[in-house]
């Protein structure tokens, strides 16, 4: 069973690499997708650097969210930052209550068209799972754990980097993994404002009324969400394992 | 070795939860901290290695005043037990008892050394267990670990909280016994924190009792139990396992006198509760008395009772 879902998960990089390289090789199978012999395949741009911008952005966003929600997660969990707990829980909810398209509406006159709205919706968007569960896991270690490390005189730091983050590891790392499959969706919705993802294919089907455009901006857009998550959840399972 | 100064801990203006305490432990003794929960003693015990910062008072140890070091490098230099281990999960067992070593920079192969030599010191084959993680042992030797991790950088104080509680009876008197042995052998001083009075009469050579903050007594077992400072020590040590908790602190050959009697021997290293527990199990009135298979003497019923008795705590002249 286990062998078949890696072999399946195999056949589908292999296919989105091939797809990308290559995309007019599968003109065969989306022309029955098109009326009046419309292109069968997106050309207004290349599909791979569509995606490889989807993905720049995609990667940006959630580093730099997963930067500032973890920093806040660890600040708030120190004896000095506890009052702050409620200002960065508000901040990370607050980014995940407004909307993407709103976020992009209300920033887009202050940025202007492209990629930087749409970073920052990005950003916003994935701030609270990697907050809440960061907090999770570092309030998560046990009251036994934690007065061992101080008993044994480790520093505040030191039983930050050798005890606390080690242990919450797997959930900050799923928390991230949520952070990204999530962003990664919502980052097509950035081609409404112009940012160059694979949105832009989507939109483009939707406007010319060519459905094998649509199906294919968001098969890439679903065969990278399954695979970046497996490949988190495999990172996670690693982690996991060496936690004993 | 440990003095304690006049030493409170307040928080806010509820009542102290130690309240000017003062106490001295002697080099290379066991003294066991009772009282019931809510006493102070855990806080007592942490204001030791400073986990707690005392609100007024000192504590000496070995002369030196504890505020002179950084709290994080007087803990480096007192080992710490906790109830339920307090194990590192994500640490093997080498990595665990190498804790403080690696927080002092000893060198690799030192603490290579060191952790195998204590592996072996609480009878754990080095080669089976050292990779092994904690979730991999069983309870007891989970505790054990505890301990060698806690002694891993040869400090001269040991504090230990409950270290057994979390034990099942049977395994909690094994490790009991072998902390004895071992703390003979090292001769650290140990303050042990407990709520368990039998435990405290077993491994203490002192106790302290501790209510409301407030020390009642400090004294060897036999004197607690001969003389109870308050009629709360005196609930505390005292009640219908009295004379028995006071036979368990003498071992045989203390009572051994001239004579022969019938029926197995008991060993002379054996405590006088056991050969109580034995005449009365076995009908006798005297059990012969062996050393190294040697008979020695006998014991009898009638000495037992005679130090049972109230006036027992005082040595016989």
């Amino acid at each position: 069973m286990r062998l078949l879902g890696a072999a399946w998960r195999i056949a589908l990089l292999l296919g989105l690499v091939a797809f990308l390289a290559r995309p007019s090789l599968f003109a065969p199978v989306f022309a029955p997708l098109t009326r009046f012999d419309a292109p069968p395949i997106y050309d207004g741009t290349s599909l791979l650097s569509l995606t490889l911008n989807h993905l720049a952005l995609t990667g940006a966003a959630t580093l730099c969210a997963s930067l500032l929600a973890l920093g806040l997660a660890i600040l708030v969990t120190r004896p000095a930052g506890a009052e702050f707990l409620p200002f960065s829980r508000a901040l990370a909810n607050a980014g995940q209550t407004f909307p993407p398209v709103a976020v992009l509406a209300l920033t887009v006159p202050l940025l202007g068209f492209g990629a930087a709205p749409t970073f920052l919706a990005l950003f916003l968007y994935g701030l609270l799972p990697v907050f809440e569960n960061a907090l999770a896991g570092l309030s998560g270690v046990s009251p036994g754990v934690s007065e061992a490390a101080r008993g044994s005189g480790m520093t505040g730091p030191q039983r930050l980097a050798l005890v606390e983050l080690p242990l919450a590891a797997p959930v900050i790392l799923s928390g991230i993994r949520l952070s990204a499959i999530v962003s990664l969706g919502t980052a097509t919705v950035g081609s409404t404002v112009a940012a160059k993802t694979l949105g832009e294919v989507v939109i483009a089907g939707l406007l010319s009324g060519n459905t094998a455009f649509v199906l294919q901006g968001g098969l890439i857009v679903a065969a990278l969400a399954i695979l970046i998550n497996d490949a988190f959840l495999w990172v996670e399972g690693r982690v996991r394992a060496r936690l004993g | 070795m440990i003095r304690v100064e006049t030493l409170s801990k307040r928080y806010g203006e509820a009542p102290p939860v130690v309240d000017d305490l003062s106490m001295e432990v002697a080099a290379g003794e066991i003294c066991a901290v009772v009282g019931t929960s809510g006493s102070g003693k855990t806080t007592l015990l942490r204001m030791i290695n400073r986990l707690v910062e005392p609100s007024a008072g000192r504590v000496l140890i070995a002369g030196e005043d504890t505020r002179n070091l950084r709290g994080h490098e007087l803990r480096r230099r007192i080992g710490y037990v906790i109830q339920g281990h307090g194990l590192f999960p994500h640490w093997s067992v080498a990595d665990n008892i190498g804790t403080v070593p690696r927080l002092l920079r000893w060198k690799r192969a030192a603490i290579d050394a060191r952790v195998d030599e204590l592996l072996a010191l609480f009878g754990m084959e080095p080669a089976t267990y050292r990779d092994r993680r904690p979730a991999e042992l069983s309870g007891g030797q989970q505790q054990r670990v505890g301990v060698a991790r806690a002694l891993a950088a040869r400090p001269d104080v040991l504090l230990m909280d409950e270290p057994f509680g979390a034990l099942d009876p049977v395994i909690r008197g094994r490790a009991q016994d072998e902390l004895a042995a071992v703390q003979a052998r090292l001769g650290t001083t140990v303050v042990l924190v407990t709520h368990d009075m039998e435990e405290a009469v077993r491994l203490g050579h002192r106790i302290a009792v501790m209510d409301a903050g407030r020390l009642l007594q400090c004294a060897t077992p036999a004197e607690m139990m001969a003389r109870p400072a308050t009629p709360f020590v005196e609930a505390l040590v005292g009640g219908a396992e009295r004379p028995f908790r006071l036979l368990s602190l003498d071992r045989v050959e203390a009572a051994v006198e001239p004579g022969e009697a019938d029926g197995p021997p008991i060993d002379a290293g054996a405590n006088l509760r056991e050969a109580l527990s034995a005449c009365l199990w076995s009908g006798r009135d005297a059990l012969p008395v062996e050393r190294n298979g040697q008979r020695i003497g006998r014991v009898t019923l009638a000495a037992l009772r005679r130090r049972a008795a109230p006036e027992a705590g005082t040595p016989a002249p």
